[in-house]
């Protein structure tokens, strides 16, 4: 079992015939993904990777019945593309592209809530539900089908802990990415409930970085509702003061956002904390050890 | 991106906002210049982004031309905390009754512009938050709608309420300036894409005007390609060259107090290395993002702007192979190595795809390399300690 993602899920590419687009587009249909569709206006009729390519998700949904978007195109046609999926009926868009103006984010959201459609990102890897379905830029071969959900802000960071773990021949149900801008459409608590409504799932890494407070709303939501063991890891306790570290959401604003207040929060909802990366996989071992 | 107050009042100003006529010198000259056209007292402050100016001296009255010039001569050039004044803002000095804080900030979590009044205003308002956080009223945009005429009320009546007696009568004369301001102050936050924009203090004259005396506002860089206008107040002058290179060079940059200089793809990851040095007893120098790929040409890139921090004494190479092979990385590292001339050591380490491979391109190019992070940290750190401690025997015989 996975969350979001499986077998059943025929997905769509927008921005399919850019670079990013159609070079992810060859490694996810590689994987065994179902890509039904994609989309750039103006190149309808042509063919990516076999994948038939329309001028708008409107006819690219009517002709394929595609239930999930991904997002390519850049930033500044981002929200339009967000809207016109939505607007299609799709109901779960997963945005790659990073640079999305943030009142751009805060308008389509809202959109996006009154319709309940699930976006996950911007700025974020996508997800992989191992052995059935790769929506995004996660490396395929790093990861395994198997007990543990991965969610995480962060890109490289999780491929480290997805490769640990499948080193170790730990396998995987869902790695989800959502993101590392401020305003994000899906959140770690949004995360943690799909895991622990996931029967396949084990235990549950949660992957945090400095900035905002959803580590500590996700800390509150594991005391109250997680019955899984969590794994958690904040990244950034170096970070300075007021300086954005890569993702535009990972900045500590005058004392709210630090790694230490999130790290507190972990361990008094019971979250196992990795005191640095390497740990991560250590520690769930341990706990399907003792599973 | 930051504006400077007199960058972020100018904006208020076009929405509408009632601000102080002053204008801007870069010498002391000017200052006096400026202080002369405007007659009367005025206040001579320092542009420079960050807080505490006041307290640093970068504030000062000036009661003549004259003395705005010796002021404005004192000012300019001063540091406070590390940031060097190139300009001041002059503007005519103003007769306070009170004080007020009014805010639109980005609220992550509700995902909606968050509107927050106050009556305890030219203070730190985190402090505010902090002691009397009944004193902070807030409400919550939505961007369908727009800010509406109830909350610019809740936030109005709000604030009078939790003023003292003695201050109410001011304020209750000033409730519809306030009101109009609260508007006005979410229109330029939604017009120039900002994801702050603070007016601190918003003052009552002692003739009953309201009007923005200092302000600070952030513009969304990644909304800068759609506001030529704010893309192009951006003060290179403010920036480090490192900072600079690093920004035209399409990398993440942040300079540490550290001596282990750090490289590494992907931001969570780039943090992730230096809290690991940290964890091992050592010190990041930087945090620097390469992003996707490894092309030579931006590694080197990358480890000239760390290397021209003359505190680094060893280099960490932290890649995660994706998508991208860590073949590929090596001989991009391999590469970019050779572009340069340094006697710094350097320690690679490389996981993921094609790892193992990449790890011998190296080794036979006698690079140090690491299987894990934590092995990696340890070899920079020791490494970097050898170094300092040679140099520091070379200098003593130098001595």
């Amino acid at each position: 079992m996975s969350i979001y993602v499986d077998g059943q899920t025929r997905l769509l590419v927008q921005g399919i015939t850019g670079r990013e687009g159609s070079f992810h587009t060859g490694h996810m249909v590689e994987y065994g993904t179902k890509v039904v569709a994609g989309v750039t206006p103006g190149k309808g009729g042509e063919v990516v990777h076999g994948v038939p390519v329309f001028d708008t998700v409107a006819e690219a949904v009517a002709a394929t019945g595609a239930n999930c978007s991904l997002i390519y195109v850049p930033a500044r046609f981002c929200a339009d593309a967000i809207l016109e999926s939505a607007d299609a009926g799709v109901p779960l868009v997963i945005t790659i592209t990073e640079n999305v103006p943030v009142h751009d984010m805060i308008r389509v959201s809202a959109t996006l809530q009154s319709r309940g459609v699930t976006m996950i990102g911007p700025n974020c890897p996508g997800l992989i539900s191992p052995g059935s379905a790769k929506v995004g830029i996660i490396p395929g071969q790093i990861c395994m089908p198997g007990p543990v959900g991965v969610v995480s802000r962060s890109g490289t960071l999780t491929y480290e802990v997805l490769f640990a773990l499948t080193e170790r021949g730990i396998g995987q149900t869902t790695a989800v990415g959502i993101g590392g801008d401020p305003v994000q459409g899906t959140k770690f608590i949004d995360v943690l409930a799909a895991f622990e409504a996931d029967p396949q799932t084990e235990v549950i890494v949660l992957i945090g970085e400095i900035g905002g407070s959803d580590e500590e709303a996700a800390a509150e939501f594991v005391r109250a509702n997680v019955s899984k063991p969590v794994v958690g890891f904040v990244a950034g306790q170096t970070a300075p003061a007021g300086k954005q570290m890569g993702h535009a959401g990972a900045i500590i604003s005058g004392s709210s956002g630090t790694a230490e207040g999130k790290i507190e929060a972990f361990t008094a909802a019971g979250i196992q904390v990795a005191r640095h990366p390497d740990e991560i996989a250590d520690l769930v071992a341990r706990h399907l050890q003792q599973g | 991106m930051d504006l400077y107050e007199y960058q972020a009042k100018l904006r208020f100003a076009r929405h509408g906002i009632p601000i102080k006529e002053g204008d801007v010198a870069q010498t002391a000259e000017a200052a006096r210049a400026i202080a002369q056209r405007l007659g009367g007292t005025v206040v001579v402050k320092a542009q420079v982004h960050t807080g505490g100016r006041g307290k640093a001296g970068g504030v000062k009255l000036a009661g003549d031309a004259t003395e705005a010039e010796a002021v404005a001569g004192a000012i300019l050039g001063m540091d406070i905390k590390g940031h060097t004044v190139r300009t001041v803002l002059v503007d005519p000095a103003v007769d306070i009754d009170s004080e007020f804080y009014l805010a639109c900030v980005l609220d992550r979590s509700a995902r909606r512009i968050l509107i927050m009044a106050s009556g305890e205003g030219g203070v730190d308002i985190e402090q505010v938050a902090e002691q009397t956080p009944d004193k902070i009223h807030r409400v919550r945009v939505d961007p369908g709608q727009g800010i509406q005429a109830y909350q610019t009320r809740q936030l109005a009546f709000g604030v009078l309420h939790s003023l003292p007696v003695e201050r109410q009568p001011a304020f209750k004369a000033a409730m519809r300036d306030f009101q109009r301001i609260v508007t006005q102050l979410y229109e330029t936050c939604v017009a120039e894409d900002a994801t702050l924009a603070e007016i601190n203090p918003l003052v009552i004259t002692t003739d009953g005007q309201m009007l923005a005396l200092d302000g600070k506002v952030t513009i969304d860089n990644s909304a800068l390609f759609r506001q030529p206008e704010l893309a192009a107040m951006r003060d290179p002058g403010a920036e480090t060259d490192a900072e600079r290179e690093a920004r035209e060079a399409g990398l993440s940059y942040v300079d540490l107090d550290g001596n282990i200089g750090c490289l590494v793809n992907g931001a969570g990851l780039a943090m992730a290395t230096m809290d690991v040095i940290q964890f091992f007893g050592g010190s990041p120098a930087n945090f620097l993002d390469i992003g996707g790929g490894a092309q030579a040409e931006k590694v080197a890139t990358a480890l000239r702007i760390i290397l021209s921090d003359e505190r680094v004494e060893a280099v960490l190479i932290n890649i995660f192979g994706g998508i991208t092979r860590g073949d590929e990385v090596a001989r991009g590292v391999l590469a970019a190595l050779q572009q340069l001339d340094t006697d710094v050591p350097f320690v690679v380490r490389i996981e993921g795809t094609n790892a193992e491979a990449g790890r011998a391109i190296l080794a036979d190019a006698d690079m140090n390399t690491a299987t894990t992070l934590a092995e990696g940290a340890q070899m920079a750190i020791a490494l970097a300690g050898e170094r300092s401690a040679t140099r520091a025997t070379q200098q003593g015989m130098g001595a």
